[in-house]
């Protein structure tokens, strides 16, 4: 395992955190535009959920962030710790979908929800140290 | 806002999201730190590490997250799926400091009880953005006789 410097951990976390979130807003996005997948397997089987999956664009789009996010993921894993990594990616990934989320999904972000945000924000200061 | 209503099927989904992801992390940090460091001018050596039983295991775990995490997301808002499966952060807390020995800080530690404070704080709350049904109607009704030649 090798040192970076801080630069270069923010540099890697910021990158797996801009990378997973556009996949999962435009993930997101996909599965509302196909509906609850529970109903749709009721009607037409795993093979008909699977199938209404697959054949969605905005679906593809948004795993190919989501490919890009994990091979980001992998590289800093290679230099950085999983007590670090993993905890600081998803924490900083929840703050940036609350944003996108309420941006570009019009979910309803509500006090409850900033208030986690805002705890997951400090919670992730006391990681990083 | 809808009422926070999940069915036991449900919580059972949320709970292989949470299970999952952090299991899956710590397969790949494990795979990852046995392999020597990797630099971006070969970066098909990261193509390589895929092929390694640690990371193929990681990665089957990580599908079984992602079959469960796009259920979650045909019947919840994005932010209350993802706070919910942030309860991952303690499970890999306790695979990190237990599994791949690393040393955990009281400061993490804080850092990690804030994070499951936040997290249990969404997790009370309702799960999915309510539209507002004549809103919906209106909008499909468009969506229609946009689609029907005038």
């Amino acid at each position: 395992m090798t040192h970076p410097s801080a630069w270069s951990a923010v540099a890697m976390i910021a990158a797996m955190v801009l990378l997973s979130t556009t996949g999962e807003v435009l993930t997101a996005a996909a599965m509302k535009s196909i509906g609850d997948l529970d109903d749709i397997r009721a009607h037409s089987g795993l093979k008909g959920a699977i199938r209404a999956v697959v054949t969605c664009p905005l679906f593809f789009a948004g795993v190919s962030f989501l490919a890009l996010a994990f091979f980001s993921l992998l590289f800093a894993l290679n230099h950085l710790n999983l007590s670090l990594v993993a905890p600081a990616g998803a924490s900083l990934t929840l703050v940036t979908n609350a944003i996108a989320g309420k941006i570009f999904l019009k979910e309803n972000v509500d006090r409850r929800r900033w208030t986690a945000a805002v705890l997951v924000c400090v919670g992730v200061y006391l990681l990083a140290h | 806002m809808a009422h926070h209503n999940l069915s036991p099927r449900q919580y059972t989904i949320l709970a292989l999201v949470a299970i999952c992801a952090p299991t899956g992390d710590t397969c790949l940090s494990r795979g990852m730190t046995n392999l020597p460091a990797i630099s971006l001018a070969h970066p098909a050596t990261l193509i390589a590490a895929v092929f390694t039983p640690w990371i193929a295991a990681g990665i089957a775990l990580l599908i079984g997250f992602f079959a469960s995490y796009l259920t979650a997301l045909s019947w919840a808002d994005l932010t209350f799926v993802l706070p919910a499966t942030a309860f991952g952060n303690v499970i890999v807390a306790l695979f990190a400091r237990f599994w791949l020995h690393e040393s955990i800080s009281l400061e993490r530690w804080a850092g990690i009880a804030l994070i499951t404070l936040g997290v249990g704080f969404v997790a009370r709350g309702p799960s999915l953005t309510e539209r507002p049904v004549a809103a919906e109607a209106a909008h499909s009704s468009a969506e229609v006789e946009e689609a029907q030649p005038r």
